[in-house]
């Protein structure tokens, strides 16, 4: 895998990662050539598409597309069972999820998607590894938090 | 110290977080530009303090603005701070920023070395894991290089959510420092059989990638993965699986049979369509001859897939994907416009003469349903490309093809006119005994031109006017009723028409005036004639007026001929026979190759100047001086270097060597199979619809569905009469000895056309060369490497046919083709295209037989083969066109060649030990032992070594150099015959082949 795009209706990004390094100016060309690609297409046709050198992936969920860059050789079917994958994971975190949640909580989106993916590999195929592992960074950030409030009162009340 | 700590605390409850960044910007959608550079100020103002809380707040929102495109490279220190917190929620922040906006070329990432060790060997593995994930989006080769050792070590860390991290990131590492694969291999082949199936996952996936970039170094862990294919219930896991088998099987054929039980296995239990696609995928690849038919109909669930699968499969097995021709019709219906165009390209690879009429028919349907030009356009031009694809080989009545192409030009908005014209033009002008039937539809096109002239764009449908008013002037003599066709052609309307047309238009009224004239002269009512003169005078003038120069100049010219004969009229004088001379001779295609064969006329020097040439002398003194120095008089000519022999046989042989070695070097005549390629990007083309709410119907018009039905009518009739047909007989040898005759059920050659399709050959200049000599210099290197390259790429056979002609009829311009397999191929002379015919180099009288030799290049010769082939000929006193379908066998048995064997050499070569054997029982022949041997002997090629009583030895050489040795023994009426041989596909073809010998006796 390349890159994965998430963006609304409006071709507004929502979510980007890159699983190679790319200089800025490649990254927007792609991010417009993507939007304007997918958003081309008319509602019901397949979601495969051929750019360059590589095989688009997209799917629609609700008002986000999900966009997936992927070499030629790479299986289509495999990677929209990524896209979907990711989907669930991000619909257990949030529950329910929404483009609303993903908007506000952008950082624990991008998260998520580490501990699924990495290197532009797929990291674990297990949903409940992922999920534990998210709850237990998430459960340590927490801890830090009251620490720190802690601390914080602490030094107030001297 | 406090105090600053609590006026930092206070200061943050003001500062906006994230998501009050985020909701401010969506509250400022007019002037969101400059609501964010107030933003990016704020940012800047909270980075230089000093609490770390504070500044990660700062580079989550700066994380976010990247993504909306700002620049924040500037900030890069910043979230090396950040990620160098010890704390966990900062650390994942300043990583998470990290990973986004750095990139090789940032500076910044030299510094984060120490910081990325330090935090790898982290007591919390969230921390490593956060590292990790962060240096897998920024690694650099510095950053590759330096920590490729730590990395290494957590591939063997207690914790698997560490490992399985470590393997992956691993994959970067050997990118971007090649040198650590070798020492870290070891480690990862230890993974795929880690107890986490995560890690095990992630190693499949890593050596996954690194065997496709190189499978030949991975061929060794072979046996590994099979047992974990054979194991595994992780489709994510078996996928990837598949796909590096799918790399090694080409570098080890062995193990494409081993894989086949457990890859069809999969095929038929998984559920998984991402797995199913995957499988058949490699299957295809791999070529294997598996039950591929069954799987295109599941795999077909995911059109586009299935049709992109079957495109390859097409190529390998096509009669498997022939019987899915419904299904391939049906996704024409699809409503995506790429899985449309996709079949699209697949039916042109299907059609045969029996499918013809029935695709073109239902494409048809889909011409007059389909929205938008483009896909209309598309449909249109695949529709004339599948009938004339090889020189209409496929078509088998011509009249049905001329109301195809009259029903496309009802096509509005088309923008291949220009296509429809020229297939028009060429099928009337080649196929003599449809032009009666071309000219009246024609006519009825020229009456109702005022449906086609509503496009006038060029390259419209109007186009196929000019075709329309050439056949029908030119062959006039075939026009019902020629003046209403005049009339038609002179209609003021046409004044409207292109330029080029009207030409057209003019030039041919005047042939159809001609023909009028000579058909009315005949009666005694002179009137008629003159009348047809006054019509001629009275619109001609409407073009003498044209703007187009050559409408002009043809009307006029035309005009005052008219004249001047209405003069000769009215004096009674007879002028129809001068008049037709002026287009007396009937045009006749010319040869693409017509041109080359004209001969030199002797003392013509093509190379010479026509005029003095201007000298370069000249030329050179218009050159600048030099300003500065004065240059070195260069040598304007390049000196003629006397080359010698040695020298020159050197250059040639390196030259080759360097043909050889380079794999772009195509040798080879080009492949044929350009049918398959794909057409780029038409799913691009905006689509313009429009609106066709009046179906156009010429009255008068046949419509072309009738033909099928009578096609399948003659059909039937046919098959009953067929026998009695006497036609050639071909005979096809092999060093003077016969061969059997393929007679098996109704084939494709069995088809006959309709009434008799003489395609008029094409005109070659009378004083044509003979021969195909092209203007090569014999002394030329590169002509002796190519000659040298067939003798090494495979055998070369000569075929001699006999040929008999056992009609009436002389014949004559005999052309002899075969379509080339992959593996046979015709030799042609140099020059010629891959698809060319060779002339027979002598004509038959009737009775008479004659024999003529042919080239093949046969790769390899341990398969039988059969190649189809046509004779194309000329029957002298009809002077038609006529071809005469066969096939070529190709047996194994012609590729031996007797070879007299000494009973110690025959000894020997049994006990080298390299040769496998075979055997083969027949029973039930009754025959004298010797008449036996003499059988093999002559129809195989074989020559008897040794014999004792009933038992005999015999032996035979291929002519690629295989060894076959024959131990025949007999017992009553049973023969046993024991085979070795060091190729056993040849072995079991020859023994079939000597089987069916005695199976025939």
């Amino acid at each position: 895998m390349r890159f994965m795009l998430l963006f609304s209706r409006q071709g507004k990004l929502r979510l980007q990662k890159w699983f190679t390094s790319m200089s800025d100016r490649e990254k927007k060309k792609i991010i417009r050539d993507m939007t304007t690609m997918v958003l081309a297409r008319q509602p019901r046709s397949c979601n495969f598409m051929q750019w360059k050198d590589l095989k688009i992936v997209y799917k629609r969920y609700a008002s986000l597309y999900f966009c997936l860059g992927v070499e030629s050789q790479e299986n289509e079917l495999l990677a929209l069972e990524i896209i979907h994958r990711y989907v669930e994971l991000l619909d257990k975190y949030f529950g329910n999820v929404c483009e609303l949640d993903i908007i506000f909580n952008f950082e624990k989106a991008y998260f998520i998607l580490d501990e699924f993916l990495m290197g532009g590999e797929v990291q674990e195929t297990s949903k409940q590894i992922v999920n534990r592992s998210i709850e237990a960074s998430d459960m340590l950030q927490e801890v830090r938090f009251t620490d720190m409030h802690q601390t914080l009162q602490d030094d107030r009340l001297e | 110290m406090a105090l600053k700590i609590v006026k930092g605390s206070i200061d943050r409850m003001f500062d906006k977080n994230l998501q009050d960044l985020v909701r401010g910007i969506r509250n400022h959608k007019e002037d969101e530009a400059k609501y964010i550079s107030t933003c990016i100020d704020e940012i800047k103002q909270e980075l230089k303090q000093d609490n770390i809380a504070v500044k990660a707040n700062a580079v989550c929102k700066l994380t976010y603005l990247q993504m909306l495109g700002y620049d924040v490279s500037w900030a890069a220190f910043n979230i090396v701070e950040v990620m160098s917190s010890s704390k966990f929620t900062y650390k994942r922040i300043g990583y998470l920023a990290a990973s986004q906006c750095f990139h090789e070329n940032t500076d910044v990432i030299m510094l984060t070395t120490n910081q990325i060790r330090k935090d790898l060997s982290s007591p919390n593995q969230y921390d490593t894991g956060v590292a990790l994930t962060g240096l897998s989006c920024f690694v650099t080769p510095d950053l590759a290089r330096d920590l490729a050792n730590d990395i290494m070590t957590l591939m063997s860390h207690t914790k698997p959510y560490i490992r399985k991290k470590a393997v992956l990131i691993m994959y970067k590492v050997f990118l971007k420092y090649p040198e650590s694969l070798r020492p870290a291999f070891p480690r990862l082949k230890e993974k795929l059989e880690d107890p986490d199936p995560g890690v095990q996952s992630a190693a499949v996936n890593v050596i996954c990638e690194l065997a496709r970039r190189n499978p030949k170094n991975y061929l060794s862990l072979a046996p590994l993965f099979f047992k974990l294919m054979t194991s595994s219930t992780n489709n994510w896991v078996l996928i990837k699986i598949i796909k590096l088998f799918g790399a090694l099987t080409p570098l080890e054929p062995r193990l494409g049979k081993k894989l086949i039980e457990p890859l069809t296995n999969l095929i038929h239990s998984t559920s998984a369509m991402s797995l199913l696609y995957e499988c058949v995928n490699t299957v295809i690849a791999g070529q294997y001859s598996c039950s591929v038919g069954s799987v295109c109909l599941r795999i077909s669930v995911v059109k586009y897939l299935g049709l992109l699968a079957m495109s390859k499969i097409l190529k390998t097995h096509p009669k498997s994907v022939q019987s899915h021709k419904d299904l391939i019709l049906q996704c024409l219906d699809d409503k995506d416009e790429s899985i449309r165009l996709r079949a699209l390209d697949l039916l042109y690879g299907m059609v045969s003469k029996k499918n013809l009429m029935e695709i073109v028919k239902k494409l048809m349907i889909h011409v007059d349903k389909a929205e938008g030009t483009t896909y209309r356009d598309e449909l249109l031009t695949k529709i004339i490309d599948i009938c004339s694809q090889s020189n209409y080989q496929y078509i088998t009545n011509f009249e049905w093809y001329i109301s195809i192409l009259v029903e496309l030009t009802r096509l509005e908005g088309t923008r291949h006119g220009h296509l429809i014209a020229s297939q028009m033009l060429d099928v009337a002008i080649r196929v003599k005994a449809i032009r009666a039937f071309a000219v009246a539809q024609m006519a009825t096109l020229l009456d109702n031109a005022h449906l086609l002239t509503g496009n006038m764009q060029r390259n419209g449908i109007c186009e196929v006017l000019y075709a329309a008013a050439w056949i029908c002037g030119e062959f006039s003599e075939h026009l019902e009723n020629p003046v209403q066709t005049l009339e038609a052609m002179l209609r003021p309307k046409v004044a409207t028409l292109p330029g080029h047309i009207q030409a057209v238009y003019v030039q041919n009224a005047a042939k159809l005036f001609a023909t009028i004239l000579k058909n009315q002269e005949g009666n005694t009512d002179s009137t008629a004639a003159q009348e047809t003169s006054q019509l001629m005078i009275d619109r001609l003038p409407l073009f003498v007026q044209s703007a187009n120069l050559e409408v002009q100049e043809r009307a006029s010219c035309i005009l005052q001929l008219v004249k001047y004969i209405q003069k000769l009229q009215q004096k009674d004088v007879e002028v129809a026979e001068e008049v037709s001379a002026l287009f007396a001779g009937e045009l006749n295609p010319v040869a693409p190759k017509a041109q080359k064969k004209v001969p030199v006329p002797e003392g013509l020097d093509l190379d010479a100047w026509i005029n003095e040439p201007p000298s370069e002398s000249e030329s050179e003194d218009e050159q600048p001086k030099a300003i500065f120095t004065k240059e070195e008089p260069k040598h304007s000519r390049p000196r003629h270097t006397e080359v010698d022999e040695k020298e020159l046989a050197r250059r040639r042989e390196a030259r080759k060597q360097e043909q050889a070695n380079n794999p772009f070097y195509i040798k080879a005549s080009p492949s044929s199979q350009k049918v398959y390629q794909e057409t780029p990007g038409v799913e691009h083309i905006p689509v313009v619809q429009i609106d066709l709410s009046v179906p156009l119907k010429v009255p008068g018009l046949p419509m072309s569905d009738q033909y099928v039905k009578l096609e399948e009518e003659r059909r039937q009739k046919e098959r009953a009469e067929k026998k009695k047909k006497e036609k050639k007989k071909r005979k096809e040898k092999r060093s003077g000895r016969g061969k059997k005759h393929d007679s098996g059920p109704e084939s494709e050659e069995d088809i006959t056309p309709a009434h008799v399709v003489d395609i008029v050959t094409e005109e070659m200049p009378e004083n044509a060369l003979p021969s195909d000599d092209d203007d090569k210099d014999p002394n030329d290197p590169h002509k002796v490497c190519d000659i040298q390259g067939n003798l090494q790429d495979g055998s070369q056979v000569v075929v001699s046919v006999i040929f008999e002609n056992k009609s009436d009829s002389f014949l004559k311009s005999m052309e002899f083709n075969v379509l080339d397999s992959l593996n046979s191929k015709l030799q042609r002379p140099e020059g010629s295209g891959p698809h060319d015919g060779l002339t027979v180099p002598f004509q038959l009288p009737p009775g008479v037989s004659n024999e003529a030799r042919f080239v093949f290049t046969v790769q390899s010769i341990v398969m039988p083969q059969k190649l189809k082939g046509t004779l194309t000929f000329i029957v002298k006193d009809s002077s038609t066109h006529e071809k005469l379908d066969f096939k070529l066998h190709f047996t194994c048995t012609s590729y031996l060649i007797t070879t007299p064997c000494y009973s110690d050499a025959f000894a020997k070569l049994l006990e080298s030990g390299d040769l496998k054997s075979s055997s083969v029982r027949l029973e039930g022949v009754n025959m004298p032992f010797h008449h036996l041997l003499a059988r093999i002997c002559f129809h195989h090629h074989f020559s008897v070594v040794e014999r004792i009583d009933s038992c005999a030895s015999m032996y035979s050489r291929s002519i690629q150099g295989h060894h076959v040795c024959l131990l025949v023994k007999t017992s009553g009426q049973t023969v046993s015959i024991d085979a070795k041989c060091d190729e056993p596909t040849l072995l079991g073809n020859v023994l079939d082949e000597i089987k069916q010998t005695f199976s025939q006796c």
